[in-house]
């Protein structure tokens, strides 16, 4: 079990997440292209522009009127692309299998980062139940993606510290990373594919059209 | 989630015509727009769109509403379109009268929210994509369709004939003459530099407003002239009911009369939506890139005379005064600078607004609101009670409103939360306070 979930499986799961990915944005341009608005409107210049203003922490408006949120969310994000990719235990696995390493986190560091993302996750739950213009708008699918992104931290943190059963927490962690890396394209969470461009696309209109800010 | 538990409208727009369509014909409408033209952004922004619910407070409409849920943007695309898609379009005729009901007199496109979501995505886009399918249904409140057929007979919005608009220039330019001597409306004059156009409200309601124009035009020198054809009528209606067909014909019309006429620049009477179709809904439905012929707003155009000192002012309006700023031309074309040089030119007592700029509130009469008409009235000024509590702080007595709809708007939020305030155009100010010069003055 261990040897095919830590085997083949990764392998399936990275092509799958590499493939689709490049699948929905090559499916996206095309689409792009026929509506033919689209990328005579694309400004590098104010692309960018919208981009850096919705990435740094309260430089837009919403953001420093829920500054709760911000936080959390950054934190959430931040923390859960970079554990999985600077991890001492992740960077031994790499370079086993493929001779490569980098950079590591200190493995307290890395421990922190990981429950700020099961924090921040309870915080997007806490909101999506209590919040009613939240709420109003939650699918059950919402709470599911929402536990597949959970799920890795969540059983990575209990096998680092081993307080269950070791083996078979292990096997679940490394299932449910493989299956958040899998949903990525095919559900919701290709927001993180589709984010660059749809700021992008925005901050060109409100900035080479519209002739204001975005944020 | 309980349904909405508002007071019912009659409309016989959306009641009568949704008792002709049937199921087949609601799939296959909904499908070809789904599917053509519209695919990219939709599909995007449907994948796209985690359901935070960030967008909600840039919505006037929820807000003035107690962030009832029902209101917030990302709401109103869930009971729309996203139902729309999840049900692959098989949606009875009550379920697209709703779909009216929101995308038609409950959003004003006006795209504020789109500056809250974190992704930037468009819910005016996705409305306006709701909008069009309730057109293509046939689905539409019964003013505002009234104002479409208008403009597709006889390409004004108003029925105005062609006799009836050159009379009423007439007249106006004689009126203009009781102030300045010699002030003129030249009609259709070949290579002029400017031609001024105007939405068909104005010849039919408000004609005083082209006598301000003559007069402003003649004491600031200008070489204009306005078209007797048609042409001469620049709003667009068709563009908010979303039959985009006649919002085209619409559009290349009015480019049509500057080509037929030479002249170098239109410009735009103080209407916003007119300016948003001619700037961008037109030219992006037409695949331009850019409207064909340079074209600016009445409040550019009003900032570049002032400043260049074509237009002295003589003695600045005394009562405080504040401002609506029109969606679109400030968070549509980032005029919020050049709009506070000019009250501040012409007014003693200029009290701005907050929020402001892009970030200020529409007046909830744009986007075709308004123009349901009287049925939706009430639903329209209750929904933007935060527009009477924005004005109220101010303490301004006037509100300069450089948009026909805004000045409707305005003026019926006004009255309903009573504010006990007056709502004026840029020009009646301008017309008010400009010198001028002692040749010009007539006896
Ligand atoms: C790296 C690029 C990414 C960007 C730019 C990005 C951006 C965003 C943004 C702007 C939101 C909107 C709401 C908020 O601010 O929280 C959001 C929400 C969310 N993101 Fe991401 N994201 C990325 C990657 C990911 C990944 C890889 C995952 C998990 C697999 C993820 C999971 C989530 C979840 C679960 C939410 C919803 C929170 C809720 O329930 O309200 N994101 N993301
Ligand atoms: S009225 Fe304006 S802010 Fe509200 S949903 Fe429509 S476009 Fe968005
Ligand atoms: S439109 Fe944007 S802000 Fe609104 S719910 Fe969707 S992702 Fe969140
Ligand atoms: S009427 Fe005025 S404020 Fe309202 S949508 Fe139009 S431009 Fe915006």
């Amino acid at each position: 079990m261990y040897e095919f979930v830590s085997g083949p499986l990764v392998w399936i799961s990275f092509i799958v997440f590499i493939g689709g990915s490049l699948y929905r944005l090559v499916s996206m341009h095309k689409l792009a292209k026929k509506e033919k608005v689209i990328y005579p409107y694309m400004s590098l210049k104010y692309g960018l522009r919208s981009i850096i203003h919705w990435v740094i922490p309260f430089a837009s408006t919403n953001m420093r009127r829920r500054p709760l949120m911000t936080v959390a969310t950054f934190a959430f994000h931040i923390c859960l692309v970079l554990t999985p990719v600077f991890l001492l235990s992740h960077n031994v696995l790499w370079r086993q299998s493929w001779k490569i390493s980098w950079w590591t986190l200190p493995e307290g560091t890395a421990d922190v980062m990981t429950v700020i993302v099961i924090l921040a996750a309870f915080f997007f739950l806490a909101r999506r139940l209590v919040l009613p213009e939240v709420r109003f708008v939650t699918f059950a699918s919402d709470y599911v993606l929402l536990a597949i992104a959970l799920a890795p931290f969540l059983t990575g943190f209990l096998a680092y510290h081993q307080w269950l059963p070791y083996k078979t927490i292990l096997i679940l962690h490394i299932l449910s990373g493989e299956l958040m890396l899998i949903a990525i394209p095919f559900t919701r969470l290709s927001h993180m594919l589709y984010f660059v461009f749809t700021r992008a696309y925005m901050g060109s209109e409100f900035g080479a059209v519209r002739n204001s800010k975005d944020w | 989630m309980a349904e909405p538990a508002k007071e019912i409208v009659v409309d016989p727009g959306l009641d009568e015509t949704i008792k002709k369509l049937t199921s087949e014909k609601i799939e296959k409408t909904i499908n070809k727009v789904l599917t053509k033209g519209a695919a990219a952004r939709l599909k995007v922004y449907m994948q796209t769109c985690v359901h935070c619910g960030l967008c909600s407070e840039a919505c006037h409409f929820y807000l003035s509403h107690d962030k009832d849920p029902r209101f917030s943007p990302v709401g109103k695309v869930k009971q729309t379109l996203w139902e729309i898609v999840k049900r692959k379009g098989r949606v009875d005729g009550e379920f697209i009268k709703n779909c009216s009901r929101i995308a038609h007199t409950e959003c004003n496109v006006c795209r504020r929210c789109s500056m809250y979501c974190p992704f930037g995505i468009d819910m005016a886009y996705l409305l306006l994509l709701v909008r069009r399918i309730c057109a293509l249904l046939g689905v539409v409140p019964q003013y505002l369709q009234d104002t479409v057929n208008s403009h597709a007979v006889t390409m004004n919005q108003m029925w105005v004939k062609q006799d009836e608009w050159i009379d009423t220039l007439q007249w106006q330019e004689e009126d203009a003459q009781d102030e300045v001597k010699n002030a003129r409306i030249p009609l259709d004059k070949e290579g002029a530099e400017i031609m001024y156009s105007v939405i068909g409200p104005e010849p039919k309601f408000l004609a005083q407003l082209l006598g301000n124009i003559s007069m402003i035009m003649t004491v600031a020198g200008m070489d204009w002239t306005m078209p007797s054809f048609d042409g001469w009528d620049n709003s667009n209606m068709p563009m908010y009911s979303g039959d985009f067909e006649n919002m085209a014909r619409v559009e290349r019309k009015h480019f049509e009369a500057a080509f037929k006429l030479k002249v170098k620049k239109i410009v735009m009477g103080e209407c916003g939506h007119a300016f948003r179709g001619a700037v961008y809904d037109g030219p992006k439905w037409l695949a331009w890139k850019e409207p064909p012929v340079p074209l600016i707003h009445a409040v550019q155009f009003y900032y570049e005379l002032i400043r260049d000192g074509k237009i002295k002012i003589a003695r600045k309006f005394e009562q405080p005064v504040t401002i609506q700023e029109p969606c679109n031309i400030v968070r549509g074309r980032g005029l919020g600078d050049m709009l506070r040089y000019i009250m501040r030119a012409a007014c003693e007592d200029f009290r701005d607004v907050y929020p402001r700029y892009e970030h200020n509130y529409c007046c909830a009469a744009g986007g075709g609101v308004i123009n349901c008409g009287p049925p939706w009235k009430k639903s329209r000024v209750e929904g933007n009670r935060v527009k009477a509590e924005q004005l109220k702080a101010t303490g301004a007595e006037i509100v300069v409103t450089p948009c026909h709809n805004c000045h409707s708007g305005i003026e019926d939020i006004i009255n309903y939360h009573k504010l006990g305030m007056h709502v004026k155009f840029f020009s009646e100010i301008l017309v008010d306070v400009m010198e001028i010069p002692d040749e010009l003055k007539a006896e």
